[in-house]
């Protein structure tokens, strides 16, 4: 530890994006009065998200190059019992990381965003969702404790809602941040199960006080079962990375949360917020790493997603959409990485990744206003005409999705696909094929929707939407309907994450993966989990793995992934219609999502408020109102009625009742003895 | 059987009969009457029991108060005579049968626990030599332990007499006593009304229409 | 046999029993209710000097003589209600009076 880090500096990381969104959406909207104007609140904004990269880099810097650590409480919020519920920072080379990562990409959509959402009313709204979640995320990233952790999830969350419905008089947005809040919460429900359970277990929500009694926490049964405590907490702890990393059966959200502008679909939905639950599952490697079944488990649920989410990208014609499928296929793959206890493996892919895909989401965006809003991709065609820069960045992100060699994706794809091979747990079978079967499918998809939307001819009068679009402009010529490159604000961004596409992988994998960056950031059980170590022993330098990859099935792969896509959309264009009408099943069930939508919405959906109305109607009005309220009256009421039939007001009914009365108690009086006697025997 | 015995059997039988009487009489005032045989009965047996002052008691204030009011109301009163037959007759059986278990289970209660001798003295109780009379045995317990029930008693009877007189107590309807407190009370306005009209009217012909009198107010002043 | 206390009791208990009997039965005579009442008064106060002479105790007539005040008193007031009564209904039946029937 030469350099310590400064608490004073890592406070400002997330109090400045904060600062600036309270500023942009108070003062510049009509809850403050409407005081500050477009450029005051953007200015302020990326102001704040700069001085946090700033910071984060500088972070980082001293982290990796001069081993300073950090693990201190800032502020004891509340002590219930022997629980401490704080607010403190851990910082080491996984939170520096993330932390880079996260304002970098946040820089890159704030300044994106001026350009992009120019035209919208909603605009200091917007900078100040996208600060606040900066804000959030950051939280997230460098706490100590699960309490912090678990308020940046929830705090994500929230504006994640805020930011997919952020066009709310659109019913389908509004749909769709309902869909993303709801299934989130099924997450979150088994995330505080396990947090519960290590509180409960462990005594404490502090992660350095958890991890040093990972011993003694292997040795516990979860009560009245047989199975491991550490298992069912780690299990817990998935479910909730299930749900914020959109794992199956808890991705139904993603593709929907396409509703909401294109930055955000960069930001929150393919590099920072997805990857909080694969940042959560690494940073809690310590526990992991007791239990065979859940990384089993994790291993499998992220195989599934990684190759039946990129079936589905395959048939989507919205631009957004097939990134978005690639997004939930590669946050598969990073959950396989974890599984096969490669967690430094699946971090790198997650910044790799996050470079990358906010690339493509980016790209997209500017294709979408260069295309006046239409997204469909099959009325696009030879864009790289019209939108050079946007071209170039495009293609760049695509060969790192795809894993081409000396790309930063390809460092991270293919060493996952190592490490799975290596792995002996139950389902690395299944999951290896996952994970090669999954390369072609990727490798199809993106280039399918690079060739359409880039190649090919120019299809944009053939839009049946876009006929009614003109008639209400005029008929201008044709030159209107051309796409044009967006603004230096747009391109920018593209231009600024295409380079660490390409570049950081390269420089960064000795250093992280087999290097001390994670030295105490990840822990690995190397003698159960020897998948590292042998990546360890294979790793000779990019370069040689480079070289060596030509002869991996993931190159040739994806290399035949991109000539099937050549060859379907390029040249023999008819071919795709032909072979979707023979499959029709298959792309009946790929266009139906696998039935899940039709499932959560008719059986789940309506299922739950099915038995709302029950308890409503049979709970609420029958019995409570019915029978205990309205009822007790009711019964007093009839009670009363029958005794009022005694009050007959005739003189000698009264002297017969009273007569009756006097020889009853007479009776008993003369026969007490013998009645005593039969009562007590 | 001694003498004693036979006029207490003679006495008693009158009596339940007299009593049966009292309540299947047709006509009221017949049952009065048997209530009086049955009063009277009942003296001649507390007479067999020593307790003359009590006896003669029941003669004076009973038979000869009560009853004769009784009687008064009874005859005041100007009652059909109608069958009470069916609805007695009707209900007879129970009624009957509810009797005699009362009779059977008083019996049974009253006759186990009491251990008695035939006929105790009460010289020897009261422990005097002398003649005693029951009427001076009677006033020394009373004016001495009794007092204060005595003046209870009293207030008692008072309550009574005032509560039948302020019950049935009615009014002439055809005298003319002033009530003073409602004179004291008029008020001027009750008494006087005075309206305004205009002095001067179109004449009108006598046949349609009589002459507009002057209203005023008819002093109604009682007398 | 000689006069026993059983005697006496056994006849109070009668007349009790006759005059229930004449309250329970009668339907149709006020009055004969209120002298049904003076006979189940007077049965009581046969009991009552049946016991004094026969324990010895004064106390007993002495009963029997606020018994027999507070009867006087009774009869009086429930003969000032009858005659209301008959004031306002021209009938002293007691089945019709079941005004207060609930």
């Amino acid at each position: 530890m030469s350099s310590t880090l400064s608490v004073t500096s890592l406070l400002v990381v997330p109090l400045a994006p904060l600062v600036g969104s309270l500023a942009a959406g108070v003062l510049g909207t009509s809850l403050g009065g409407n005081i500050i104007g477009r450029r005051l609140c953007h200015s302020v904004t990326i102001l704040g998200v700069l001085i946090s990269f700033l910071i984060s880099a500088l972070t980082l810097y001293q982290v990796a190059f001069e081993g300073a650590r950090l693990n201190e409480t800032l502020y004891t919020w509340m002590v219930v019992g022997d629980l401490k519920m704080e607010i403190g920072f851990l910082i080491d080379g996984l939170t520096a990381m993330m932390m880079c990562v996260v304002t970098f990409v946040s820089l890159m959509v704030h300044i994106y965003t001026i350009g992009y959402m120019e035209e919208d009313e909603g605009y200091n709204r917007f900078f100040a969702y996208i600060s606040l979640f900066t804000f959030s995320m950051l939280m997230l990233v460098m706490s100590n404790n699960f309490l912090q952790l678990f308020f940046g999830w929830e705090a994500v969350g929230l504006v994640s809602y805020l930011l997919i419905g952020f066009w709310f008089n659109k019913p389908t947005a509004i749909f769709a941040n309902m869909k993303a809040f709801l299934v989130n919460r099924v997450g979150d429900f088994g995330f505080i199960l396990g947090i519960g359970l290590i509180a409960a277990y462990a005594g404490t929500l502090n992660y350095t006080e958890t991890f040093e009694q990972t011993s003694e926490l292997a040795k516990l049964a979860f009560p009245g079962t047989e199975w491991m405590l550490v298992t069912v907490v780690c299990i817990c702890l998935f479910i909730g990375a299930m749900g914020k990393s959109a794992q199956f059966p808890l991705h139904v959200w993603l593709p929907d949360s396409m509703e909401g502008p294109t930055p955000i679909s960069a930001l929150i939905h393919a590099a920072t917020m997805v990857t909080a639950g694969i940042f959560m599952v690494a940073r809690m490697s310590p526990l992991f790493e007791l239990s065979e079944t859940a990384l089993s488990f994790i291993m499998v649920v992220g195989s599934i997603t990684a190759l039946f989410m990129g079936f589905l990208g395959i048939i989507q014609n919205d631009i957004k959409r097939v990134v978005a499928y690639s997004t939930l296929s590669q946050l598969g793959y990073m959950t396989v990485a974890l599984g096969a206890s490669a967690y430094s493996v699946a971090v790198f892919h997650l910044m790799t990744h996050a470079f990358f895909k906010a690339l493509l989401f980016l790209a997209a965006g500017s294709v979408i206003i260069g295309m006046h809003h239409n997204q469909d991709i099959r009325w696009m065609g030879a864009v790289r005409k019209h939108m050079p820069i946007t071209w170039i960045t495009s293609l760049l992100g695509s060969l790192a999705l795809i894993g081409t060699p000396l790309f930063s994706g390809f460092y991270s794809k293919d060493s996952i696909i190592e490490a799975v091979l290596e792995s002996h747990l139950w389902g690395s079978g299944f999951a290896s094929f996952a994970v090669l079967a999954g390369v072609f499918v990727t490798a199809f998809y993106s280039f399918r929707m690079y060739f359409l939307v880039f190649h090919g001819q120019e299809r944009y009068d053939q839009n049946p939407d876009a006929h009614h679009h003109d008639a209400q402009h005029g008929h201008h010529d044709a030159h209107q309907t051309k796409p044009h490159e967006s603004p230096w604000v747009v391109t920018l961004p593209l231009v600024l994450l295409a380079i660490p596409s390409v570049l950081i992988g390269y420089f960064t994998i000795g250093p992280m993966l087999f290097g001390d960056f994670f030295k105490d950031a990840i822990f690995v059980d190397g003698a159960k989990h020897h998948a590292m170590h042998e990546l360890a022993a294979a790793f000779h330098g990019p370069w040689a793995m480079a070289v060596h990859a030509l002869s991996t099935w993931p190159f040739w792969l994806a290399l035949a992934g991109v000539a099937c896509a050549y060859y379907l959309y390029m040249v023999h264009t008819s071919l795709p219609h032909q072979i979707a009408k023979v499959l029709r099943p298959i792309e009946v069930v790929l266009e139906n999502k696998y039935f899940m939508d039709w499932f959560n919405e008719n059986i789940l959906a309506r299922g739950a408020r099915m038995l709302g109305m029950g308890l409503w109607k049979g709970g609420d009005q029958a019995l409570i109102d019915g029978a205990v309220v309205n009822g007790s009256w009711k019964l007093v009421g009839k009670l009363a009625a029958l005794v009022r039939n005694f009050q007959t007001g005739f003189l000698y009914h009264y002297a017969l009742s009273m007569i009756l009365g006097i020889v009853v108690l007479m009776s008993v009086f003369v026969t007490w003895p013998t009645l005593s006697d039969w009562l007590n025997r | 059987m001694d003498v004693k015995t036979g006029f207490f059997y003679v006495f008693s039988l009158v009596l339940l009969f007299a009593a049966f009487r009292v309540i299947t009489a047709r006509n009221p005032v017949h049952a009065v009457l048997y209530l009086m045989l049955s009063f009277s009965q009942a003296s001649a047996i507390w007479l067999l029991l020593k307790a003359e002052f009590l006896a003669i008691t029941l003669v004076l204030v009973y038979l000869g108060a009560v009853m004769v009011l009784f009687l008064f109301v009874v005859m005041m009163l100007d009652i059909k005579i109608d069958s009470l037959k069916q609805s007695f007759w009707k209900h007879f059986p129970l009624g009957a049968t509810l009797g005699a278990i009362v009779v059977l289970e008083m019996s049974a209660v009253l006759l186990s626990g009491f251990k008695v001798s035939e006929s105790p003295n009460p010289l020897l109780v009261l422990g005097q030599a002398q003649e005693l009379s029951n009427t001076k045995e009677l006033g020394k317990l009373l004016y001495t332990q009794y007092v204060y029930p005595i003046q209870v008693a009293a207030v008692i009877l008072l309550v009574a007499m005032i509560a039948a007189i302020a019950l049935t107590l009615r009014e002439r309807k055809d005298t003319k006593a002033i009530d003073a407190s409602l004179q004291v009370r008029v008020r001027a306005a009750d008494r006087l009304q005075v309206l305004s009209m205009e002095p001067t009217r179109p004449a009108q012909t006598p046949s349609t229409s009589p002459e507009p009198a002057p209203a005023s107010a008819a002093p109604e002043v009682k007398s | 046999m000689t006069l026993t206390l059983g005697h006496f009791l056994t006849l109070g208990a009668m007349l009790f029993a006759v005059a229930v009997v004449g309250i329970f039965l009668n339907r149709k005579n006020l009055i004969v209710l209120l002298m049904a009442v003076e006979l189940m008064l007077l049965a009581v106060n046969m009991n009552f000097v049946a016991f004094s002479h026969y324990l010895g105790d004064m106390h007993g007539q002495v009963f029997v003589f606020f018994i027999l005040t507070v009867a006087a008193a009774e009869s009086a007031i429930g003969l000032a209600i009858l005659v209301l009564l008959f004031r306002n209904k021209s009938n002293i039946n007691v089945d019709e009076l079941h005004s207060l029937r609930g």
